[in-house]
């Protein structure tokens, strides 16, 4: 059966059949689902073809993240399929961590029968009114007269613009209703919904001209520069090898400019490095390429970069000036508005201030030298960062093309530490909204969609447990995801707030009774490997990227390890806490009282 | 049990806004469909704004469009997000702030209007008061018998709360106002 050739508008069929023919009409080769009763007619559908692979999960949040990590790994929406009711509800993390992050996911939902909306019927729950503040946009659809709308509406809006979580309600009567089908070319019909594509270029031009004139200036670049696609990493690496501008970026743009690149700076913000935070501090002209000011980034606001002037380039008009007021707001797509900017830059023949660049440089340069990343490794313990690095090497050393996705935790820090990523879309990970449990099901949706790269998803002891019985897909589909254990025995990061902040009393934060990581892996029928020794981890570590099959990788490591440098709470870029001045003391006394009254 | 002290700390930055709060009034035409209204309700509360009025009917039928008007009171950064914030919303065609407009055009407000419904149950000498302050104020009698009168009254906010005061010593029982209407002064359209 090859349905693609056809052309299946205005033909009559089913609400189900519809669901397919418009998921293939949207280019959709895979979705991530559970099955129930509402939605029991559209996975008959599905049981009848081959276009669509189906993916079944364990658990819907974990459908979610894996539609997430897909749809990060390859720019295309995300799809997910549950049941009414606790279907719909368990993707609920998922669908707020999309929209925290802007992936764009299609969920589509099973929803009791029409006739039954309302009346408390079985496995029925307000989908919409629980899902409307956590999406782009969501319907019920009523009629299956809407259903091919709607449902290429929903691409459409989840993938333009700003990306972002949309849900679609299908009740079951209308999945069995016949109706007329239409084609995508019908979603054009909203015309409230206007995603922006070009920008201001009077904008554009005052920015460039600002850059020419600066003389400490830092690029601070954001997901927007992921989400909006290869070419605007290909022009964002341009603009800084035309200008020199030293480049800096949040843990949601890492790999748009190479961490091997000659002006990277490393990562900023809370855990950033000293060079990064310190060039954004005392900067006169920065440039925010796609990144939206969050608050682990900014420090103190009242400190936040006192003497600089701002230009700011979001797709999103609402992020401009909510958080920090800018001087030169451009509202636009990243990659159309960076080409403007190219374009401008060459044909005006602007040049930076080459003195002025060359002491900026000399300055970062000093900055480096601090080593904000150092760390003791010694032979007997394995200290976090320095598995990091070494996984790192080993992932270099096997050739194969690397995807990283985390959890949420001090391992996510370290990973974006110390993981140098080269290229985007290969690195996942919860940054708006932090959700443990994010990593695994994350890095199974990656490798469905990329079936001989190696996935890894560093993982924490606590937050792998959150979605563990992802193991079960994994083996089922033939995933070879690794899982990498950074096993400190506590919830590392809430450990490290409660150092800092709570007196070191260790509140809940020890994880205990955790299982046995490597009989749980062959419980499921996967690989489990077990390593406290430095000297054997290289080689370890060789073998879990070589197994067949998924492996978890139980890596213990010293237990209380703190993730610095750090910005602490209420404290501004050039009041950072270095590792090497991290003693116990400086850290009971890093956030004085003021601090931890205000923050 | 372990040992109790002194108030934790969270991991926010957190700075106040020093603008002063002043109350626009937004004019937002949205397509007339199920849950829209949810929707900008649900920005306001989940967003922390406030809501100070809220007027909203179907305005075009031909083209399913309703407007929504909202009095809000916000400082200047807070009343940019809310419109921005409101233009993200799909089914949202455009957001208008008529204060900014209004004072663009040299007015302190733009033209705005309530009706109010006012159930006053007197007898004797109260009776007549009500009757006389409502003809001072323009006020309809739209239901009476011996015992009560049903005003309706029409005009900006200041003067609604100034005839239910009035009336309030008088018998009032009952009020019901529609919220604000609002639009722009002069020929163009917003
Ligand atoms: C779903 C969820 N619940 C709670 C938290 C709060 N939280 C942040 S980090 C963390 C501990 C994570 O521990 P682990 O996975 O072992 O990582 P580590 O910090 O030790 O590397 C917790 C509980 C969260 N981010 N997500
Ligand atoms: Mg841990």
């Amino acid at each position: 059966m090859n349905a693609k050739k056809r052309d299946f508008d205005g033909m009559e069929m089913t609400g189900a059949a519809m669901v397919l023919q418009a998921l293939r009409d949207n280019g959709v080769e895979h979705i991530f689902g559970y099955p129930g009763g509402a939605v029991l007619p559209i996975y008959d559908e599905l049981f009848q073809q081959d276009d669509i692979q189906h993916i079944l999960v364990r658990h819907e949040q974990g459908a979610g993240h894996a539609a997430e990590g897909y749809a990060r790994s390859t720019g295309k929406a995300g799809v997910v399929l549950v049941t009414s009711g606790p279907g719909a509800t368990n993707t609920v993390t998922a669908l707020q961590d999309a929209l925290m992050d802007s992936i764009p996911l299609v969920c589509i939902t099973g929803q009791v029968p029409t006739s039954l909306i309302g009346s408390d019927a079985f496995q029925e729950c307000d989908t919409v009114g629980i899902t409307r503040p956590c999406t782009k946009h969501n319907w019920l659809v009523k009629s299956v007269d809407d259903l091919p709308r709607v449902l290429h509406e929903a691409f459409r809006i989840a993938t333009t613009g700003r990306p972002g979580p949309v849900v679609v309600d299908v009740p079951k009567d209308v999945q069995f209703a016949l109706g007329i089908y239409q084609g995508p070319k019908i979603a054009e019909s909203r015309i409230s919904y206007k995603p922006k594509v070009g920008a201001n270029l009077e904008q554009i031009k005052s920015a460039v001209a600002l850059m020419a004139k600066a003389k400490k200036p830092v690029i601070y670049s954001g997901g927007g520069v992921i989400n909006s696609g290869d070419k605007a990493s290909e022009l964002l690496r341009e603009l800084v090898k035309e200008t020199e501008f030293p480049i800096t970026s949040t843990l949601m743009g890492l790999g748009a400019y190479p961490a091997s690149g000659e002006r990277w700076l490393g990562m900023l913000g809370m855990h950033g490095t000293y060079e990064a935070n310190m060039a954004m501090h005392d900067c006169d002209v920065m440039v925010n390429i796609g990144a939206r000011f969050d608050d682990r980034i900014t420090g103190r606001i009242d400190a936040f970069a006192p003497d600089s002037k701002k230009i700011h380039i979001d797709i999103d008009p609402s992020s401009i000036n909510k958080i920090v007021h800018v001087d030169i707001g451009v509202v636009g797509d990243v990659a159309y508005v960076l080409e403007q900017m190219l374009a401008l830059w060459k044909k005006e023949k602007k040049k930076h201030q080459a003195k002025a660049l060359k002491d900026w440089h000399a300055q970062i340069a000093k900055w480096q030298a601090r080593n904000s990343l150092a760390y003791n490794q010694t032979s007997d313990v394995i200290m976090p960062q320095h598995a990091i690095e070494r996984l790192y090497e080993a992932s270099q050393r096997s050739g194969k093309e690397t995807f990283i996705t985390t959890e949420v935790g001090q391992h996510q820090m370290w990973a974006a530490q110390y993981f140098g990523f080269e290229k985007p879309n290969h690195w996942m990970t919860s940054g708006g909204l932090g959700t443990m449990g994010y990593g695994f099901p994350a890095a199974v949706g990656v490798q469905v969609a990329h079936r001989e790269a190696l996935v890894i998803d560093i993982a924490g002891d606590a937050s792998i447990q959150m979605m563990m019985q992802e193991m079960s897909t994994a083996v089922q589909y033939g995933l070879p995801v690794k899982i990498f254990i950074l096993n400190n025995q506590h919830m590392g990061m809430v450990r490290q707030w409660q150092q800092l902040l709570h007196g070191n009393r260790l509140s809940s934060s020890y994880s205990e009774a955790v299982p046995d990581f490597v009989k749980l892996a062959e419980a499921y029928g996967a690989t489990g490997m077990y390593c406290d020794d430095p000297n054997t981890l290289d080689d370890m570590l060789d073998d879990m990227i070589n197994a067949e099959g998924p492996v978890i990788f139980d890596c213990r490591v010293a237990n209380l390890a703190n993730c610095f440098p750090m910005i602490p709470s209420g404290k501004a870029h050039n009041e950072m806490l270095l590792p090497d001045e991290a003693s116990d003391d400086a850290i009971a006394t890093a956030i004085d009282s003021k601090g931890k009254a205000l923050v | 049990m372990n040992e109790v002290v002194a108030p934790p700390a969270s991991a926010y930055f957190i700075v106040k806004d020093n603008g002063t709060p002043e109350n626009h009034t937004l004019s937002i035409l949205v397509d007339n469909e199920p849950g829209v209204l949810a929707r900008v309700i649900g920005l306001f509360s989940g967003r922390g704004y406030n809501i100070e009025s809220l007027t909203v009917t179907e305005t075009e039928h031909e083209k399913h469009l309703s407007r929504i008007t909202i009095v809000s009171n916000g400082t200047h950064s807070v009343l940019e997000q809310m419109r921005h914030q409101l233009e993200r919303i799909v089914p949202v065609h455009s957001v208008t702030d008529l204060t900014v407009v209004a004072h663009a055009k040299g007015y302190e407000k733009p033209l705005e209007r309530e009706l109010a419904m006012l159930k006053v149950v007197a007898t004797g000498e109260q009776r007549l008061e009500a009757l006389r302050l409502a003809d001072a104020f323009k006020a309809q009698v739209i239901d009476a018998n011996v015992t009560h009168f049903i005003f309706e009254v029409t005009g900006r906010t200041s003067k609604i709360e100034q005839f239910i005061a009035i009336m309030a010593p008088l018998g009032l029982v009952e009020v019901c106002r529609t919220g604000v209407a609002a639009m722009a002064r002069g020929p163009g359209i917003e």
